[in-house]
């Protein structure tokens, strides 16, 4: 029988304010252990609420970068459990009323086409503290420096259909809420989390299959190992005439498979009730208008601008504009150099394979935006050869300082003399005679080894324009 | 010197008939002698409160002294006292020191407030006889074997036993009121926003407020007027300007419109007690009101609507004593569910884990719509009544309870008759109106309190119409014993 996948995500996003959703702490990561947490946050008695209204700013800032209804009355419920890392014993989040309604995120899949993927909601909620049981042998540590951080939940419709569609949408979540600056994006420290729902149903079935819950996938290559060791798994229980149980699962990294959590059966009564604490936040239009305004140019309009402004293709357009330091690395090279053909394959090139290979992030690039455009304007005043500046890009990447000064070190200087190359040619002439015969016989195959020995004997240097138009001459002429 | 309240303090510091440390002294001498009896306090803090005093004998010296410079009060135990340990009258927090101290109290000590003690009330606000506290029962001042009501039953019996002269309470379903009436005194409690919640420990957070109990109305104008006002630390608190309470308290009550509910004058109010209030409403007549019977049609379902939602409220607020962090943790916890479930069930008394019990049932899935969605949209009727009443009337009057002080012990057993003795005030609560409890007359030696409610920060007018009747009648001069 032939399988389908459905999967829904549900993201978290730690949302980049200064401080807490319902305190003054700051929400910096790394600090000390519990050096974060204050009065409200230990949630001492007699503590009360009082909201940070940037958090509202920057999920009605999603909510309106996804074409979502936004609430115009959000309500705040508690969601009642007991976990010592949730020091209340609720999570303050939004059930029925949250503050960005239903939306659509277009994602771009391998073969190039686009799909609409709905949002059916995204709610602000308290991210909970941390339980510490290495450092304590026979104890747990609690830290509450995360708890209250800002969190926007965001719900899809259970409308992606493989694990590359999820990982499709994860990526392009991440690159909007980076672009939005609603958050660091940073998913080593757990600024987007990820759970996933999915389950597998026969081709062509209308009904859904009994879904299970993969909790905390924190990484792009974990969520799509996971949904594909879960379908494979529930499609075994299936092929078998057993059935999936609908529970929550944890995927382990190390052995490549989910395991059961804790079956929804015996799942919490959370016992959601508004949270009298707090009042319902009203959301006029005016307020609307005025988030409106500081939306950034998005991923979508801003590959539609680089590929008119700067004549790339649809493909490097959408490649350079994934991410937002990268487009905006890239922006910088073309205002220095004035060449945007070649500063994309400089960025999307030599420059992506050395980040990718040392796990950097474009904001951490060892050579600058204005360092890489230094080099390309080389390049482009023939200074040097695209092939010699690779020599020199990796010079740049070992720290050995600009172009320049580089170029200057090592005599990478370009020949660009015509009596200097004709030397070289006449001497390579004179000692290949068996070569030229063939050439002037017609063989032009052996041009390119003539090229070859030019380009040594010059240790690279020789200009390949004026390597060809003084061979071509020089060959033809009895 | 002892029978004084805040404005006979406060012109006797500013003439000089005696220091606040005087005052003070005089004051703990007598908590210390009758404390033991009536158990008013939880915790006395004598030396703190004689270094205020001494402070504010120093202020007043430097001829920057306000009204409240030196006076002495006491808090109820349900305010945060930064250094002072703040239990709510419960063992689950019997070791908590608050490190910080409830706006409430912050408000006061800038005033030059002096600090006594805390006052015992029911555990975690809960009671309506300050029975349940976990300090033990506190005793009402007139008769020693009769209860001051509760919850603030602590701050009742100590502002009527003279052992200070006012006292903090809180009032969740008739906290304030129900112990003003069974001791004599004068008890506001405000509209809902009117007075910050911060550092005030959360029963029932959408109908908690703090207020006061004192001698006259004229005191209750005068601590409010520090008390109430916006705070951004509690988003619930209204910002609204604080009227002058005092510049009000002696507007004559020419035209005054006065509602009496029939339902609060019906089965189930001792007919002493009616005696009592129609008398009073009667005095009220001479002061040139007008009396008109109203109908406050859902009154009848209060008691039921606010057993579902204080509860429930309270089930959430109190699940952060898990004795991970702070207060009652039990011994040797073999686990985590051990230790949650032993520090809860051996650090909360009876009641609390009742209402706990019952708020969680009303939250479950399956019943959150027949319980809690019921309960609020009863809350809302209830609402309604009011405003449908305030198009005729100004004030609406009637018993504060229906009966004086009970004995001691005689409705424990009863649960549901402990809850019915709010009758009368649960509904002001669930409206967020403004409500006040003045003496009111005397039955056999105990005294009978009036409530009157007012329109959504109508404070002022209650305080006046108090005031009023306090130059017109006696009762709120009667201490017990007297």
């Amino acid at each position: 029988m032939e399988w389908e996948t459905v999967i829904g995500l549900e993201v978290h996003v730690q949302l980049a304010t200064a401080s807490k959703l319902f305190s003054g702490s700051s929400t910096r990561f790394g600090a000390e252990p519990n050096t974060q947490a204050n009065l409200f946050d230990l949630a001492l008695p007699g503590t009360l609420p009082v909201l940070n209204g940037k958090a509202v700013e920057m999920a009605v800032k999603f909510g309106l970068a996804v074409g979502a209804e936004i609430g115009h009355k959000s309500v705040f419920d508690r969601k009642n459990y007991f976990y010592p890392d949730s020091p209340k014993g609720y999570q303050t989040s939004q059930l029925e009323f949250p503050t960005v309604g239903k939306g659509s995120l277009t994602i771009t899949l391998d073969d190039g086409t686009t799909k609409v993927i709905g949002i059916t909601r995204a709610h602000l909620e308290e991210d909970a503290g941390k339980s510490l049981h290495e450092e304590f042998p026979t104890e747990t540590g609690i830290d509450l420096n995360r708890a209250g951080t800002p969190l926007l939940e965001i719900v899809s419709e259970p409308e992606l259909r493989s694990a590359k569609e999820a990982v499709a949408y994860l990526k392009k979540m991440h690159s909007l809420i980076v672009y939005l600056g609603i958050s660091d994006g940073d998913m080593s420290q757990g600024s987007m989390r990820c759970d996933a729902n999915v389950s597998v149903r026969p081709k062509g079935e209308a009904k859904f299959g009994t879904r299970a819950e993969i909790k905390n996938i924190n990484s792009f290559r974990f969520v799509e190992k996971a949904i594909n060791v879960e379908v494979a798994r529930q499609i075994d229980i299936l092929e078998d005439g057993s059935k999936v149980k609908q529970e929550t699962r944890l995927y382990d990294a190390d052995k490549n498979e989910t395991r059961s959590m804790r079956s929804k059966e015996v799942a919490n009564d959370y016992r959601y009730f508004p949270e009298p604490d707090l009042l319902p936040i009203v959301i006029d239009d005016a307020f609307i208008s005025k988030i409106r305004a500081t939306l950034p140019e998005l991923p979508d309009v801003k590959a539609l601008r680089f590929q008119i402004q700067y004549e790339l293709s649809a493909y490097d357009a959408t490649v350079l504009t994934n991410e937002f330091h990268t487009a905006a690395f890239f922006e910088e090279v073309v205002a220095a150099c004035q060449d945007a053909k070649l500063s994309a394959n400089w960025v999307m090139g030599d420059l992506q394979a050395c980040l990718n290979k040392a796990e950097l992030s474009i904001q951490r690039s060892p050579v600058s935006s204005t360092a890489l455009a230094g080099m390309i304007s080389r390049i482009l005043d023939n200074t040097i050869s695209s092939k010699i500046a690779k020599t020199v890009f990796v010079a740049m990447v070992a720290g050995e300082g600009s172009a320049d000064s580089i170029i200057a070190a090592k005599g990478l200087k370009q020949i660009t003399d015509t009596g200097a190359i004709e030397l070289i040619v006449d001497a390579i002439i004179a000692t290949n005679t068996k070569q030229v015969e063939q050439y002037r016989a017609g063989e032009e195959k052996v041009f390119a080894f003539f090229v070859g020995l030019v380009m040594k004997e010059s240790r690279g240097k020789a200009n390949p324009n004026q390597i060809n138009l003084i061979l071509k001459s020089k060959l033809t002429a009895k | 010197m002892l029978n004084q309240g805040i404005a006979d303090i406060a012109r006797a510091l500013v003439s000089g008939e005696y220091s606040s440390v005087e005052i003070t002294q005089a004051y703990l001498d007598q908590i210390a002698l009758h404390n033991g009896e009536l158990n008013a306090f939880i915790t006395v803090t004598p030396e703190q409160a004689l270094a205020q005093a001494a402070a504010a004998d120093q202020v007043r010296a430097s001829g920057n002294a306000g009204v409240f410079t030196g006076v002495p009060i006491a808090h109820k135990d349900i305010f945060c006292t930064a250094g002072v340990r703040t239990s709510c009258g419960s063992r689950m927090l019997d070791n908590f020191i608050a490190p910080y101290n409830a706006t409430v109290v912050e408000k006061l000590l800038n005033a030059g407030a002096v600090m006594l003690g805390k006052t015992n009330m029911d555990e975690f606000a809960m009671g309506s006889s300050n029975e349940t506290s976990y300090y033990g029962p506190v005793k009402n001042p007139w008769n020693r074997t009769l209860v001051p009501g509760g919850s603030s039953g602590g701050s009742a019996a100590a502002v009527s036993g003279q052992l200070c002269p006012a006292a903090t309470a809180t009032d969740t379903g008739g906290s304030i009121r129900q112990p003003a009436s069974f001791c004599g005194l004068t008890g506001i409690k405000p509209t809902y926003g009117r007075v910050s919640r911060w550092g005030m420990i959360a029963f029932a957070s959408s109908l908690d407020q703090a207020g006061t109990l004192t001698r006259t109305a004229e005191d209750a104008a005068i601590m409010l007027g520090i008390m109430a006002g916006f705070d951004p630390k509690d988003s619930t608190s209204v910002d609204l300007p604080v009227p002058d309470y005092c510049a009000q308290l002696n507007k004559p009550l020419h035209g005054l419109r006065i509602g009496i509910p029939r339902q609060h004058f019906a089965q189930g109010l001792k007919p002493e007690v009616e005696i009592q209030i129609r008398a009073a409403l009667h005095e009220f007549e001479k002061l040139g009101a007008t009396i008109k019977e109203i109908s406050l049609d859902n009154s009848h379902y209060s008691v039921a609507a606010y057993y579902v939602i204080a509860p429930a409220e309270a089930s959430a607020n109190l699940s952060r004593y898990d004795g991970v962090r702070f207060g009652y943790r039990c011994a040797k916890p073999v686990d985590l569910e051990d230790m949650y479930k032993r520090s809860r069930g051996e650090g909360f008394g009876a009641e609390v884990k009742r209402r706990i019990m019952i708020g969680t049932y009303a939250l479950s899935a399956g019943y959150y719509d027949a319980y809690y969605i019921k309960a609020q949209k009863v809350r809302r009727l209830i609402k309604d009544d009011f405003v449908h009443a305030f198009t005729e009337v100004d004030v609406i009057m009637g018993p504060t309870s229906p009966h004086t002080a009970f004995p001691l012990g005689a409705k424990t057993k009863d649960p549901v008759a402990m809850y019915l003795e709010d009758i009368y005030t649960i509904a002001v609560n669930l409206a967020g109106l403004p409500g006040i409890s003045i003496p009111a007359g005397m039955v056999n030696g105990l005294p009978v309190g009036l409530q009157i409610v007012g329109r959504d920060f109508d404070e002022a007018k209650l305080l006046n119409i108090a005031h009023m009747f306090q130059q017109a009648t006696a009762w709120h001069l009667l201490t017990p014993g007297a």
